[in-house]
């Protein structure tokens, strides 16, 4: 499934066009007379580093994932190995299912709906304007994405207050509990403000790959805004897309900000899976059954990323 | 290609070296009692220009250098070193917990008495006497420090750490509102009863909340202390006893019955206990005068409606705040039959068993909780401290701690120090939640007992 | 005539859509505008008396100021390392043919999700206590830039990707090594992608509270982040004075850097990531 996509890339990149056979004769590409050894060596500090601290802290949180282990208690000092049971508790438990298909809303919602469909309407829409509008509008959306997590959460919550947030003064709706009565609505658009600089960073970056002449040539045969994004502009930004989408949603899948604005409440009703696990694993100590569902989490965020492939990537395969 | 084969081999060169630093470190001083040169740390969760900073300023600018000199008196050069903190509790206690498994960590740690018990379930804390030998027993502070008081340090009839003090919870009102209402400014309920009625008084006055008792997840442990704990004593019952696990049982059907009259009776503001900072407003609005009984430890006195430092000052406090012992359910009803009930919880220092010179942490240590030093530590504020002596001499001058003191504390409960009992708090925080939002206190109770047998494994362990 | 009008409309549409969207995203950020000047803030936006008591409060915090310098090594040292690393290993993979490639990029990626949340505090911790990186700045370092460069090498491959290849071709023929090239002709090249990666490890450095918490010891190592945390009282309520203050001390200088970067280098995916 992921090797369905390492054939070589067919960009449409003037520079990769100029050295033909360079990258699709199916023959080492390295210009630079690289050689493996050579290439190894560059990507052994990399790898060491992720080796280190990323892929061994894995493994052994994908092994405590098997204990009762916890923090504090008789369970810390002598941790027992329980087999599936933590994974069979938590998709036995209505809170996990519950805070399951609430992380799918956020991720639909946030990610998919929210940052990549305004990501591209940002992008498309200022793709061939220069000047101050363009500097300032981008300006606003990155920084509200290079903010630090808590200062932003406490923005919105200022925003959002009851008695006198700012957005009840500009909405002339005082008293209206946003946070209370529409908490994931409240993450989703939290999290849209937050995370489409990405998107449309990434998206301007693709639409400036398609060629004006194209568009200038549908434009020329009467086809509307809709026709040319779908006839000329998306067949060549799909490997943007993909791109765009899995890393979005693997990250918006992971996003603990939300608790730092709602702390997954009222009741449970914004508690996503990131919350949830830090709720079980620092809150309630319990490591074991938090690493469980950490492992959980990876599993289905690997499920979307083959789904994502699968839906675009078999396209390109295709065309 | 050098340069390139330079750089890796390098920063592997770096990643080895540091592999190979680990251990290390330790040095060959003497470490028995008679050192000459000792290093000792503190921690507490406290930080100078943050949380709690008046006690990291006291460890700093008193504890310190007033230990260093004695040390110094006796020929011993110390160097003593505080870590600071000032975090939410439980990510405090994550990272201590973190030092205490890998044997490392400050020598004198100040936590949660709640946490004594599971921390010495996990082999992280000993019992003093073990870790820092004879010297505990003799110790003069213990006979200022009341043994309930004791208790907050104690874990299976062991003493695991010093109290640093404690507090209580009582029923605050506001004496203008009440005049308002036609109630007493020497209100003392009896009962529940009279909590509701007064409520119904109160709720004649237009733009006040007649009653704030903390519910819902979203306070966190404060419904549990405020709220559901003081009220589930009050109507007899205890979260654990003998060792099981309250499930739904009568005195808690009883007490979500009350939340369930408190704010689906119109007399408490439900949408305030799920705001994420209901706890804050709650404050403001009771500086304000929108709430008339609010449900608060003697923290809500000294720190938030404080005149001069207060975060929710209340310049006329002395004047209009008014308190009251909370009663049980019906005179006679509370735990041991009593007819006013309250929480307590407080700090207690420890001595980390992994310490180096763990003689020379408790003398640190019970030089800490000497009425001299807690004296300092006070500054001139009034405070429930865990001595006798210190409490006789600066409470006198507070009528509201001297009212904790001697009305309150009598007849205060305290939490299980075990470490599944966060989890059941929650749970029960959970159940009130649930009436507050409309559900039936029958079915929040059903659940909550289903969530606590799951937590503590199993309807074995649960009381019902 | 018919054109000029939906043209007209066009650009009518494209106007609301933009101020629309510049909406919303300023006003949110009202509050750390206003609160900071204002002597008794509260938690909404309101307009401030223009009072600087706030920032004298401040600077009476003697972790206030030195925190931000910590944040800086931290953030900076994770960037470095981040950018170096990522940049030469996106390289490789981009011009040399590594089986299964693709496959271990993912998975990589997907690791970094787990590895990031709460439960692998003890792992994390364990290891850098055995590393002897307790209380250590670098160790934050090394734990985040593990945390950060598969999706760094995932974001700079692509880049790599998209950038001719004939020019390392001349290079090589004029006997340039391979470091060579990379200094001076692929990095030129993607220095808007580098930049853009720079910013982005900082930010997420600068915003990252529990690992610093979790492995610093001494007060004067930890950064803004952990500092912003201790501004709450005794009963966990915010002191909104000095909170709404730091706050924007606290985001200045990600604003700065980020003015800086997209002046200098430019701030955007310059080829796009594209698979």
């Amino acid at each position: 499934m992921v090797q369905a996509t390492s054939s070589p890339d067919t960009t449409s990149d003037v520079g990769t066009e100029a050295v033909p056979g360079a990258r699709h004769d199916g023959a080492s590409p390295d210009a630079a007379g690289l050689g493996r050894a050579r290439a190894a060596a560059f990507v052994v500090p990399s790898m060491v580093l992720i080796v280190l601290f990323l892929v061994l802290p894995a493994a052994w949180t994908i092994y405590l994932g098997v204990t009762n282990y916890r923090l504090t208690g008789l369970a810390a000092a002598h941790p027992e190995i329980v087999g599936l049971d933590n994974y069979t508790t938590a998709l036995g438990d209505d809170r996990f299912l519950t805070s399951l298909g609430l992380t799918l809303q956020f991720v639909l919602g946030s990610a998919v709906i929210g940052q990549a469909f305004l990501g591209f309407a940002i992008a498309w829409t200022l793709r061939d304007r220069r000047g101050p509008m363009r500097r300032v509008v981008e300006a606003f959306v990155l920084l509200a994405w290079i903010l630090p997590g808590s200062v932003v959460a406490f923005l919105w919550i200022a925003l959002l207050d009851r008695d006198a947030g700012t957005l009840n003064a500009v909405l002339h709706t005082p008293g209206a509990a946003w946070l209370l009565d529409h908490p994931m609505l409240s993450i989703i658009v939290f999290n849209t403000w937050r995370g489409t600089a990405f998107s449309m960073m990434l998206y301007s970056a693709a639409l400036g790959n398609v060629p004006p002449s194209h568009l200038e040539t549908a434009k020329l045969a009467g086809a509307n805004t809709w026709q040319q994004l779908r006839d000329v502009v998306f067949p060549r930004i799909r490997g943007h897309i993909l791109t765009n989408l899995l890393l979005i949603s693997l990250w918006t899948f992971n996003d603990f900000s939300p608790y730092l604005i709602t702390a997954g409440g009222p009741e449970q009703k914004s508690e996503i899976l990131a919350v949830y696990v830090y709720k079980v694993a620092l809150s309630g100590g319990q490591l074991g059954f938090g690493s469980a569902i950490s492992f959980l989490m990876l599993l289905i965020n690997l499920v979307l990323a083959l789904v994502y492939l699968r839906m675009l990537g078999r396209r390109k395969e295709e065309a | 290609m050098s340069v390139q084969r330079r750089t890796t081999t390098g920063a592997l060169a770096a990643l080895t070296a540091l592999a190979l630093t680990m251990a290390g470190c330790g040095s060959d001083e003497p470490s028995g009692a008679d050192a000459k040169n000792i290093t000792l740390t503190i921690a507490a969760n406290s930080i100078v220009g943050g949380k709690n900073a008046a006690g990291a300023q006291w460890i700093q600018d008193w504890v310190i250098p007033k230990f260093i000199e004695a040390q110094k008196a006796k020929g011993v050069t110390a160097k003593v070193t505080f870590v600071p903190s000032g975090v939410d509790d439980e990510q405090y206690k994550t990272k201590l917990a973190l030092d205490l498994r890998s044997k490392a960590g400050p020598d004198v740690i100040a936590i949660d008495g709640i946490w004594v018990g599971e921390f010495a379930q996990a082999g992280y804390i000993k019992p003093l006497a073990d870790v820092a030998g004879s010297g505990v027993d003799s110790w003069e502070g213990w006979s200022q420090i009341p043994q309930s008081v004791q208790g907050l340090g104690t874990f299976e009839g062991k003493k695991y750490g010093v109290p640093q003090g404690t507090d209580g919870r009582v029923l605050y009102f506001n004496k203008k509102l009440f005049a308002q209402a036609g109630l007493p400014a020497d209100w003392q309920p009896k009962s529940w009863q009279d909590i509701l009625d007064a409520g119904a008084k109160l709720k004649t006055i237009p733009g006040v909340t007649p009653i704030q008792i903390n519910a819902g997840t979203a306070m966190g442990e404060a419904t549990s202390m405020q709220g559901a704990l003081p009220l589930l004593v009050g109507a007899g019952g205890e979260i654990w006893k003998d060792g099981k696990w309250s499930g739904a049982t009568q005195p808690v059907k009883d007490t979500l019955e009350f939340y369930s009259k408190v704010y689906g009776g119109g007399l408490g503001d439900p949408k305030l206990q799920q705001e994420a900072k209901g706890r804050d407003k709650s404050f403001e609005m009771f500086a304000a005068g929108k709430i008339g009984i609010l449900g608060e430890g003697d923290y809500f006195w000294r720190s938030v409606v404080e005149p001069t430092k207060g975060i929710a000052k209340m310049a006329d406090r002395d004047a209009t705040v008014g308190y009251a012992m909370i009663p049980a359910k019906q005179p006679g009803a509370g735990i041991r039959g009593q007819d006013f009930v309250s929480m307590s919880g407080g700090g207690v220092r420890v001595v980390n068993p992994n310490s180096k010179y763990p003689a020379q942490a408790w003398e640190l240590l019970s030089f800490m909780s000497s009425a001299e030093a807690v004296k300092s530590e006070l500054a001139g504020a009034a405070r429930i401290t865990a001595r006798m002596d210190v409490n006789k001499d600066v409470l006198s001058a507070d009528p509201m701690l001297s009212f904790v003191s001697q009305k309150v504390l009598p007849v205060t409960a305290y939490r299980p120090p075990l470490a599944v009992y966060p989890q059941v708090s929650v749970a029960l925080q959970e159940a009130t939640a649930a009436v507050v939002s409309g559900k039936s206190p029958a079915d929040a109770a059903a659940e909550y007992q289903k969530k606590v047998e799951g937590i503590v494994g199993g309807a074995g362990n649960v009381q019902s | 005539m018919n054109t000029t009008v939906s043209h007209l409309l066009g650009r009518i549409g494209r106007y609301v859509f933009l101020s629309a969207v510049l909406g919303f995203f300023a006003i949110p950020l009202l509050w750390l505008a206003t609160a900071p000047f204002d002597s008794t803030p509260k938690i909404t936006t309101s307009m401030p008396d223009f009072a600087l008591d706030n920032f004298r409060a401040l600077l009476d915090n003697p972790y206030a100021v030195e925190s931000l310098l910590n944040s800086v090594w931290l953030a900076g040292g994770t960037a470095i390392l981040v950018v170096v690393f990522a940049a030469l290993a996106a390289y490789a993979l981009s011009r040399v043919r590594i089986p299964g490639r693709d496959a271990l990029l993912y998975g990589l990626l997907l690791l970094s999700s787990i590895v990031t949340g709460t439960a692998t505090m003890v792992p994390l911790f364990e290891l850098a206590f055995r590393l002897n990186l307790i209380d250590s700045r670098l160790g934050v370092i090394l734990i985040m830039s593990g945390g950060l460069l598969p999706a760094a090498i995932f974001i700079l491959k692509d880049f790599m990707d998209s950038t001719p290849t004939s020019y390392e071709e001349s290079a090589r023929v004029f006997g340039a090594s391979p470091l060579q090239i990379v200094r001076h002709i692929v990095v030129p090249v993607v220095r808007p992608g580098l930049a853009t990666v720079a910013v982005w490890a900082v930010a997420n450095v600068w915003g990252n509270f529990l690992v610093p918490y979790l492995l610093l010891r001494s007060p004067d190592k930890a950064p803004a982040a952990v500092i912003m945390y201790t501004l709450y009282t005794e009963g966990g309520q915010a002191d909104l004075r000095l909170l709404s203050t730091f706050s924007l001390l606290y985001s200045l200088p990600v604003v700065l850097m980020f003015i800086f970067v997209s002046t200098r280098y430019g701030f955007r995916f310059h080829g796009g990531i594209k698979r």
